[in-house]
């Protein structure tokens, strides 16, 4: 069969755009972490820790995250349709618009000019910016689908779809806002609603955005690295329906014991506790599709970023689950627990999956074989290291602080004052202010390694060429 | 089938995102801020507060501040009443945060005089040594504009006096914190409900003893120096030497209770003994 003319150009664009942007997101990181250990560290008005943190999460999920998702499905969805983008044209408009987008976030965002809704704080003119991408962006992979050249889509397609529709959806949804002047709105709702309604787009951000399309990925690039097939097509469609039916019922979780009705935090509580079943039955898909290639394990990095990479998506969606029961809730919302395990699901989980797909895509977008696996294994050990040391930290400190939250004297007064709890909370900060400079480290290396792949990896001319 | 048709499964996928938004997301939309939550004494912000609240928003301070306080005991205990839904009525957006890397403050206001505020953020450190809590003395250099102000009043519709908006005038971004900060909370009358009533004759247990006045020493230089100062020779507070004549039950009471409309906070988070303690260090002769 002929080759398609595929196009990776744009692929490679957006791969090496949202490393740019993971990069700050991690340095802003680091930076923030500091500020917590020192507040001498904030420079007011521009650099204090309430204006770059949310820069650290929109570089991280819009720029890294979904930048690497942009690149991830221009490649997918042309190898899995054996068809070339509908419109490279428009593909390539949305490179530019997406680092205009990004710089225009940046430049708001330590202006000062946000919406105060987490994951959602760009002011409405950036807002419609990020809609305008988003459309282009569905329209370019939906039209490549239909005129596509293979009878089947393949799972990653569906979720794919999936994020394409439910991203929009609840994006405009939160976005409701009434423009004051041209940097300035104020919620279209109020008080309890628009908390409602806004962790319902938050916890959503996490289906559409850091599930659904490191799902897609995953799905693909696994059996591609492994050369063996997805264990089970009939598992990957019942997870696929359950996953994207339950999550939307789960976001009030983040709003237990708070005024939101009881019934809607009831509701929320007990899908939470649902959907283990839908996020194991991927991670079991991936385990099983393992049987008998473990050894790859060993013999083959891109695996041990994919493993680990779904292994902390396990752990995530168990996690996750837990802290969503009342009581447990109760005892580590707040806390620095959460933050532990938001970065276990963006630096192991997301992130180790767009590691290895980058890493697969070296020889299509450079056309050279990876520099070194030596250093690509040093990326490995050191993200992973870093990650962990975060993780255990937070969860740490996050246990201690609610412990003396919740502490009481025998006469019924509280045992320790906020200032006592914060107090014991800084050589954790440190821990992990130093665990983002390890994990740091590993970016540079991952940078390193494909600097040096473009510039003298070893020529992969076939491979490049070669047909699905 | 749907397997083979992208437009069908885009229509299949929307249709069963849309079940659990319908149901948790729109329909507690019949319940919220209507009737059913209404809480007659909540009232809008006014021009100055709500300058402040942008000022909050800017900054972002929800970040590190959450704003609303849980029905548990130590959550009540340590910063007031629990959060009702109709307090919330005029928050747009609302603010209640996801961490707590400072106290919560939904219920800030009446706390502390306004003296303490402009203190603490001027520099943080100042009031609370240990805090890392980044300095905010630059709003005190940035004027509120009446005009905007004005315009986002009507925007949301508050009710507001052309006397409102002249009050602005010459007011910096500092005071309107400040001002956002003391109308936090106070939409119910909470504090002076949850006053202790005081049953039967106070009587001190510790009283001549001289290791409960160290230890209320410790306790003074923990809890109340940042407003008494040091030496108790006062600051924001009002000076407390020469208190050796006072009754111990009454002293006992305001430190327990505290003085709402004079801006002392309440303790009795603390518990009944360190109170004492303090009382006979207090009333110790110099």
């Amino acid at each position: 069969m002929e080759t398609p003319a595929y196009d990776y150009r744009i692929v490679r664009g957006f791969v090496v755009w949202s490393i740019i942007w993971g990069l700050v997101a991690v340095l802003v990181g680091v930076l923030i972490s500091f500020q917590l250990c020192d507040p001498d560290l904030n420079l007011p008005p521009f650099l204090t820790y309430g204006r770059l943190r949310p820069l650290h999460t929109n570089a991280g999920i819009f720029g890294w995250g979904i930048g690497s998702f942009f690149a991830l499905f221009f490649f997918m969805v042309q190898r899995l349709c054996r068809t070339s983008l509908w419109s490279p044209g428009l593909a390539r408009f949305q490179l530019w618009f997406f680092n205009a987008t990004i710089i225009a976030a940046a430049i708001t965002l330590l202006l000062g000019y946000n919406t105060s809704k987490e994951y959602h704080e760009l002011e409405w003119p950036v807002d419609i910016m990020v809609v305008i991408l988003w459309v282009i962006f569905a329209i370019n992979i939906i039209m490549t689908i239909i005129k596509r050249r293979e009878e089947q889509m393949y799972i990653s397609l569906w979720y794919m779809l999936a994020c394409l529709v439910g991203v929009a959806v609840l994006y405009l949804v939160n976005a409701a806002e009434i423009p004051v002047s041209l940097f300035k709105s104020y919620s279209a709702y109020a008080g309890t609603n628009d908390a409602n309604v806004q962790w319902w787009f938050g916890h959503n951000a996490v289906a559409m955005v850091l599930t659904a399309p490191p799902l897609a990925v995953f799905y693909y690039f696994l059996p591609k690295s492994t050369g063996v097939p997805i264990y089970s097509h009939r598992m990957s469609i019942i997870a696929f329906w359950s996953l994207i039916f339950m999550y939307l019922w789960t976001g009030a979780h983040h709003l237990l014991w708070t005024p939101v009705p009881d019934w809607v935090q009831t509701l929320a509580m007990a899908f939470s506790v649902m959907l283990i079943a839908p996020s194991w039955g991927s991670v079991f898909n991936g385990y099983l599709s393992m049987q008998g290639e473990w050894q790859q394990m060993k013999s083959n990095y891109l695996v041990k970023f994919l493993i680990l990479g779904i292994t902390f998506y396990g752990l995530q969606t168990l996690q996750g689950p837990l802290q969503s029961i009342r009581s447990f809730s109760a005892f580590i919302h707040y806390t620095d627990w959460v933050p532990g395990h938001v970065h276990m699901g963006t630096m192991g989980w997301v992130s180790l999956v767009l590691f290895a797909a980058i890493y697969y895509l070296a020889p299509y977008l450079f056309g050279r074989k990876v520099y070194s696996i030596g250093l690509a294994n040093l990326h490995f050990w050191l993200v992973l290291i870093g990650q962990i040391i975060y993780s255990i930290s937070m969860w740490i400190a996050g246990v201690q602080q609610a412990g003396m939250w919740h502490a009481t004297n025998s006469d019924g007064s509280l045992t320790y004052t906020f200032m006592e709890t914060l107090v014991e909370m800084y050589p954790y900060y440190w821990v992990r202010a130093f665990s983002g400079i390890i994990y740091l480290a590993g970016v540079v290396v991952f940078l390193y390694n494909l600097y040096m792949t473009a510039k003298k990896g070893e020529p992969a001319e076939q491979l490049a060429q070669q047909a699905n | 089938m749907w397997e083979n048709k992208p437009v069908l499964l885009l229509v299949l996928a929307t249709v069963t995102i849309l079940v659990g938004t319908v149901i948790t997301m729109v329909l507690p939309f019949a319940w919220v801020n209507t009737d059913r939550d209404r809480i007659e004494t909540v009232t809008p912000y006014n021009p100055l507060e709500l300058a402040g609240r942008d000022v909050y928003i800017r900054e972002g301070c929800n970040n590190c501040h959450s704003q609303t306080v849980r029905p548990l005991v130590t959550e009540v205990l340590r910063y007031g009443d629990y959060s009702k839904s109709g307090e919330f009525a005029y928050d747009q957006p609302h603010l209640w945060g996801s961490r707590r890397m400072g106290p919560d403050l939904a219920r800030i206001g009446g706390k502390y005089p306004d003296a303490w505020h402009y203190k603490h953020m001027h520099e943080p450190k100042s009031m609370v040594p240990k805090t890392n809590m980044p300095a905010y003395a630059f709003l005190e250099r940035n004027k509120v504009d009446p005009d905007e102000t004005r315009h986002k009043m009507d925007v949301l519709g508050f009710p507001y006096t052309e006397a409102d908006i002249k009050a602005l005038q010459g007011k910096t971004e500092m005071d309107a914190m400040v001002a956002y900060l003391q109308k936090l909370g106070t939409g119910i009358d909470w504090r002076k409900q949850a006053d202790s009533a005081v049953v039967g004759e106070l009587v001190n247990p510790f009283r001549g003893d001289r290791t409960a006045a160290e230890a209320g020493e410790s306790l003074y230089r923990k809890h109340c120096a940042s407003c008494h100062g040091q030496e108790r020779e006062g600051d924001i507070g009002p000076e407390l030497t020469g208190l050796a004549g006072m009754d111990d039950g009454d002293l006992f009471e305001i430190l327990y209770n505290g003085l709402p409309d004079g801006g002392m906070p309440a303790f009795s988070n603390l518990g009944a003994t360190k109170n004492w303690q303090l009382v006979n260090y207090l009333l110790q002769e110099d």
